[in-house]
């Protein structure tokens, strides 16, 4: 990790009524880091990115923020109304919340909402109801919203969710054309292969933090068993690791080569 | 002919007062109500209103300015209600209940108590047109212009709090505020239509008007005004019918609003019911 880190955690606990969710987490994001949180449901990977976002205060332990940060946050998709009458361009204009007292949008704002749903190529979209979007138009929405408040560190809830592979895989290269313009970025997902094949950095969780590193690094049998409580293969393909969601073979060596086993399911 | 008898009751004060009121009431709950709609408290506006007849035997009873006491129990009730619900011990709508039904059961037994006039209790429940005064007037038309500043001033504040409240509060706005300023709108609202629309018949004039209004825009801002005005349209008409038909004002206007949501439902088909079913899209490949 970087010296000077846009945010760090040091010693994180998080609590719902009497639960610790998270518990003592150390974790820091770097300016133009590309990071993705893995874990179990439960894990406390939602709260993790509401504590780095400062909408869940620590019981104990600390959030350090650089001055100034300017963080936006991507909600699961499942969490949207998607009955509310906002049209496209309506949803992407909320980041802009404080820039004007009137209820109307200034030719800047139009201007600049243009601009960041073509360069995500949704302006077609611009006066459709959110509702009447596929997947990933609604997925690049919220993206663009997220964008729209120009950022240093964006915060996704599981944006590959629910998602086929084509669309997932849309997606994240979507993100990764944003790392690579110096945004960092901050993910959780269940997708273990899809963060592999395009994060540079895992953070495996499960209440706290069981591996952080390179994906090569950090998704191995035993820091993965760890995290989900079960044996998992991890093969190797094209110098990726890849993880195989077949609980069938928990006791076959690690580290096969994947061609050696068409017939299993890959995460 | 016809035109003389429905222009007669105009020569009356007490009507005129009355019918400035129900289009104020209207307008105000077809406002507010969109917010009430979208952010899922209905039940809230149901048992605040409930919860205000507290305070309105109370002061009855007490002889004090009903604005006053019933105010200050609205805005107790309204603040202890956005704080339970904040706080997620228990369901939200348990405690609503609680808190609001309670309240109720105390102003009925404070009637029952001190033996209050029928009159005044009949009234509170389903509203009248009789007794509305300059005072309400005034009442009703401070608590518009409140409404209509905060909803022109904190719109995009509150659009955000009631779409995504979770990512506005991550982009700095003050989600715990608004609500409280939601709540306090919505129990001056209350306050100001209770007279005119009745504690149980006012959570209908805090939802027809917004439902009739999803059905016919996907804009929000558009829903905005088209709410009002059908609160108004609803609020006007049924005044008039209230008295041409001797019905208590309340459940007039209810139905009027009633029946203008079964028209529009059954004109918009499957466009409107399609709007307002709470699906999620099938995703695109």
């Amino acid at each position: 990790m970087s010296a000077d880190p846009l945010v760090s955690l040091r010693g994180v606990t998080c609590r719902y009524a009497s639960e610790d969710v998270l518990a003592d987490v150390d974790l820091a994001v770097a300016e133009g880091q590309f990071v993705g949180v893995v874990g179990p449901s439960g894990s406390g990977k939602t709260t993790l990115l509401r504590a780095v976002a400062g909408s869940m205060r620590p019981v104990r332990g600390s959030v350090t923020r650089r001055p100034g940060l300017r963080v936006a946050y991507v909600p699961q998709v499942e969490t949207i109304d998607w009955s509310f009458p906002v049209t496209v361009a309506q949803c992407v204009l909320m980041a802009r919340v404080h820039d004007r007292l009137w209820p109307w949008t200034s030719a800047a704002e139009r201007s600049a909402v243009s601009e960041i749903l073509a360069r995500l190529d949704i302006e077609h979209l611009h006066d459709r109801h959110i509702r009447e979007l596929s997947g990933g138009q609604q997925q690049r929405v919220f993206i663009a919203r997220a964008m729209l408040g120009e950022p240093d560190l964006l915060l996704l809830d599981e944006p590959t969710s629910g998602v086929d592979v084509r669309l997932r895989h849309e997606i994240l290269h979507l993100l990764d054309d944003l790392s690579a313009r110096g945004l960092a970025i901050l993910l959780t997902t269940h997708d273990l292969n899809g963060i592999a094949a395009h994060l540079p950095h895992v953070v495996c969780l499960n209440r706290t933090v069981l591996g952080a590193g390179r994906p090569a690094d950090v998704l191995t049998p035993d820091i993965l068993e760890r995290t989900y409580g079960a044996s998992m293969q991890v093969l190797e393909h094209g110098g990726m690791p890849v993880v195989v969601d077949s609980f069938s073979h928990r006791h076959a060596p690690a580290r096969e080569h994947a061609h050696d086993h068409p017939d299993r399911s890959l995460t | 002919m016809i035109a003389a008898e429905l222009l007669r009751p105009f020569e009356f004060e007490f009507f005129r007062n009355g019918l400035v009121v129900a289009t104020m009431a209207g307008a105000l709950c077809g406002l507010v109500g969109v917010y009430v709609v979208l952010k899922g408290m209905s039940y809230i506006g149901h048992g605040l209103s409930h919860a205000i007849f507290g305070g309105f035997a109370a002061s009855t009873l007490l002889g004090i300015n009903f604005l006053l006491g019933a105010g200050a129990w609205g805005v107790a009730s309204a603040l202890m209600i956005n704080g339970v619900t904040r706080r997620r011990v228990i369901r939200s709508d348990a405690a609503i209940g609680v808190i609001t039904t309670a309240s109720f059961a105390l102003g009925l037994a404070l009637f029952a108590f001190f033996d209050g006039e029928g009159g005044s209790f009949d009234a509170a429940l389903f509203g009248s047109i009789l007794g509305v005064g300059t005072q309400d007037v005034i009442a009703i038309a401070v608590v518009s212009v409140l409404a209509s500043t905060l909803v022109f001033l904190r719109y995009r504040a509150l659009l955000f709090t009631t779409f995504d409240p979770e990512v506005a509060e991550v982009s700095g706005v003050n989600t715990a505020r608004m609500d409280a300023l939601l709540m306090l709108v919505l129990a001056g609202s209350i306050l100001a239509t209770m007279k005119i629309l009745g504690v149980t018949l006012i959570a209908a004039a805090l939802v027809i008007p917004p439902a009739v209004a999803r059905m016919l825009t996907t804009s929000f801002s558009r829903m905005l005004w088209m709410s009002s005005a059908i609160g108004a349209c609803c609020g006007f008409v049924g005044m008039n019918l209230s008295y041409h038909l001797d019905v208590q004002s309340g459940p007039t206007i209810v139905l009027v609003a009633a029946t203008m949501f079964a028209v529009v439902f059954m004109a918009t088909g499957p466009l409107g019911r399609g709007r307002n079913r709470d699906l999620r899209p099938a995703r695109a490949g």
